[in-house]
């Protein structure tokens, strides 16, 4: 049997990738790429975790957190989408109506 | 009586309610009559269950004749608790009874007055609405329900005054009789919290049941309480010094001045001050203070009303002199008297107001003395009921203004206190109101027509009213009568351990007042008839007295000068100086401290997206190494 740290190292790994990658990319669809990267290295986890302490739980609430993934890329890709009508433009720094 | 003829008393309050709510809201699309119609139906059926449990009431033994009905907790607030519930004795369904009658002919005879006014139906919905709240005044069984319909009646007062509001006068009236009841009903309000903080409940059985044992006679808190309750009611019954709202009160259309004005809410005073006669017995002080404010305001008004030129405005000021008359009789413990002149007050002083307003229906709205004339023959029923209501209000014998004022002066003239004094001002007091309502009538009715018009009788469903009033005004009267007394008996178990006359003293007082009413009116005949030019010349001999009493003595003059123009110049200093300055200034410099303190803060805000994400990222650390730092 694959030891438990294994599993979590790759995970940490995958959030560290997902992370770096919200940080540096300045495309707005890769940066949302990364951010489910992210998520799906938390969810590695947590089955990890389930697995190992024979607990069904968490393996539940990796399904819920699959499922608000889906949800949440929808509306993510959504709000890309419009913006991209409006700029013409996948660039997050052309993105900074907040800039103050 | 049983419990479901209580309930529906319930109803004499709610079909008026109804009734302004269907007219007010479904007015748009009712044809012109209708509105009026059912208005006045939704009243008439309240005078209908105002008779069938004053019917039920009577057949009951005479100390059995009160009920506290409750219908449901009203305000529940810890230990203070109002409930809504209707006080149903004698007094009341009297009451019950005048307002719900008078309303109805009034209702009726502005279907034909307001037949040609664009927002009949919101007249008709506003005039429902006071029916309503001064219903419920009556039947209130605790002081906040009376405090609810007394601010009701007023607001329908204003509502009416001001209701052709696009006229200034009308709007003004409106506005000052609003503010001038805001004063009284300050004290109003006050007197009701005394009570609440003396008596711990508001409920009349509570209240009053428990005075004589919490307050002792002549103590401070009963005459301020008292005082209190009757400043609130010298504003609502107009009188001395708040007064002078009612004259400007008739810019209002007629009848409104009629029901209004004369007949139902101005009386409202007198209908507390017997209400809570309890408590005023209590206090000899207040006594002398309504009895007094009473006379004193009879003599001053009538005396302006004989030199009035405007025939709305004479018997604007006869009503302040006969709500005079009233208080003067509640004032020397005489509640019975006071309630029972309050009721032939309302038949002949409604009939006067409607005969009025049936000389402007015939002769182009006017209301000038100078300008009618000879109108005796062009108005037969308006001439013969105003008459009527002409000598009921001078008691003349055997009319109700007859017996109810004598009433009244027999009673303040074995008062023991200045008892001769206020007997004396009511004696000429009632021979000026005698000499300044038929120098009216004679003046409208008799001489030649004016050239130009064309007068004309009013139609049927206007002097069918008048005439109800008319007979009203005559035979309202012989429930009073000196030996029998039929209103005293019913009235007598509210008003226990008043005072009683001898019929004797009855009759000298009557003999004397008869001799003064008839020499005002032979007076008036002399003056108006015989001899014309003799006015004129009194006029020149006494010229500093004409027009001290054609300006009505200059008190609205001297209440702009003390109160208005102050008023106005705090006002202004506050509008212009205090809020442009001082309120504006605040706000705008708050703002601008803001803005220059911000200046180095927004510069964190980049607009770079991965800026804010590394922010949520150090954040989230800190805060993870933070929760692992506890773990252990």
């Amino acid at each position: 049997m694959i030891p438990i740290k294994l599993y979590l190292v790759l995970s940490g790994v995958l959030f560290v990738i997902g992370t770096s990658g919200v940080l540096v990319r300045k495309n707005v669809l890769v940066m949302l790429m990364s951010v489910e990267i992210m998520l799906n290295a938390v969810n590695l986890a947590f089955v990890s975790f389930a697995r190992y302490m024979m607990l069904p739980k968490g393996q539940v609430y990796v399904f819920f957190s699959i499922t608000v993934a889906a949800a949440e890329v929808i509306v993510g890709l959504a709000i890309i989408i419009s913006i991209f009508h409006k700029k013409e433009s996948m660039d997050v720094d052309d993105m900074n109506v907040l800039k103050g | 009586m049983n419990s479901t003829l209580l309930n529906s008393v319930l109803f004499v309050v709610l079909f008026p309610v109804f009734g302004s709510l269907f007219v007010g809201i479904a007015g748009k699309w009712l044809k012109k009559p209708l509105a009026g119609i059912i208005a006045s139906c939704s009243v008439g059926l309240s005078f209908v269950i105002s008779v069938f449990t004053f019917f039920s009431l009577i057949k009951l033994p005479p100390d059995l004749r009160f009920f506290d009905k409750v219908f449901f907790q009203w305000v529940p607030v810890g230990h203070f608790l109002v409930n809504f519930g209707f006080y149903v004795d004698p007094l009341s369904l009297l009451m019950i009874m005048v307002v719900s009658s008078v309303s109805f002919v009034i209702h009726l005879y502005s279907i034909g007055y307001m037949k040609d006014e664009e927002h009949f139906s919101r007249y008709f919905s506003y005039l429902n609405l006071f029916v309503a709240s001064m219903l419920l005044l009556v039947l209130a069984d605790n002081f906040l329900l009376l405090f609810m319909g007394w601010e009701g009646v007023g607001l329908c007062s204003y509502l009416l005054i001001g209701f052709w509001f696009h006229k200034k006068s009308a709007a003004d009236a409106g506005r000052k009789a609003f503010i001038i009841n805001r004063i009284g009903d300050f004290g109003f309000l006050l007197g009701i919290l005394l009570i609440y903080h003396t008596f711990k409940s508001l409920n009349y059985n509570v209240v009053f049941s428990n005075a004589p044992l919490i307050l002792s006679h002549g103590s401070g808190i009963a005459t301020a309480i008292t005082l209190l309750l009757f400043m609130g009611a010298v504003g609502k019954s107009a009188q001395l010094p708040l007064y002078v709202w009612l004259p400007d009160a008739m810019e209002g259309p007629t009848p409104v001045s009629a029901l209004i004005h004369a007949a139902t809410m101005v009386t409202a005073g007198v209908y507390m001050v017997a209400r809570t006669h309890v408590l005023y017995q209590l206090s000899p002080v207040s006594m002398g203070v309504v009895a007094f404010v009473g006379i004193i305001t009879a003599f001053y008004s009538a005396s302006i009303g004989m030199v009035q030129f405007d025939i709305k405005r004479i018997l604007a000021y006869s009503t302040i002199s006969q709500l005079g008359y009233m208080f003067l009789g509640v004032g020397v413990a005489a509640y019975s008297a006071g309630i029972f002149h309050l009721m032939s007050h309302a038949f002949f002083k409604a009939l006067l107001f409607l005969c009025a307003g049936s000389i402007m229906h015939a002769s182009a709205g006017e209301t000038d003395l100078r300008k009618l004339s000879g109108l005796r023959k062009y108005l037969p029923v308006t001439f013969w009921t105003m008459v009527i209501g002409a000598l009921s209000l001078s008691g003349f014998p055997g009319t109700a203004g007859f017996f109810s004022k004598d009433d009244i002066l027999a009673h303040a003239y074995v008062t023991p206190y200045y008892g001769k004094f206020l007997w004396g001002l009511g004696i000429i007091t009632a021979a000026l109101t005698s000499f300044y309502i038929f120098r009216m009538i004679f003046i409208v009715f008799w001489g030649d027509k004016q050239k130009e018009s064309h007068p004309h009788e009013s139609p049927k469903i206007m002097t069918f009213p008048l005439i109800i009033l008319a007979l009203l005004a005559i035979i309202g009267g012989y429930v009073g009568l000196p030996e029998s007394n039929l209103i005293h008996r019913f009235l007598s178990p509210v008003f226990l351990g008043t005072a009683v006359l001898s019929s004797n003293v009855e009759l000298k007082t009557i003999m004397v007042s008869l001799v003064f009413s008839l020499g005002g009116i032979a007076t008036a005949w002399y003056f108006y008839l015989v001899n014309p030019s003799l006015p004129e010349s009194m006029k020149k001999k006494a010229a500093g007295l004409y027009k001290l009493l054609l300006n009505k003595y200059f008190v609205d003059e001297i209440y702009e000068r003390i109160f208005v123009l102050p008023g106005r110049k705090l006002s202004s200093f506050f509008a212009d100086v205090f809020d442009a300055k001082y309120i504006d200034g605040a706000v705008n410099e708050t703002g601008k401290w803001i803005k220059t303190n911000s200046e180095q803060w927004r510069k964190i805000h980049t607009g770079y997206l991965r800026n804010y994400a590394l922010i949520i990222l150090i954040g989230g650390i800190l805060l993870l190494g933070f929760l692992m730092t506890k773990i252990h």
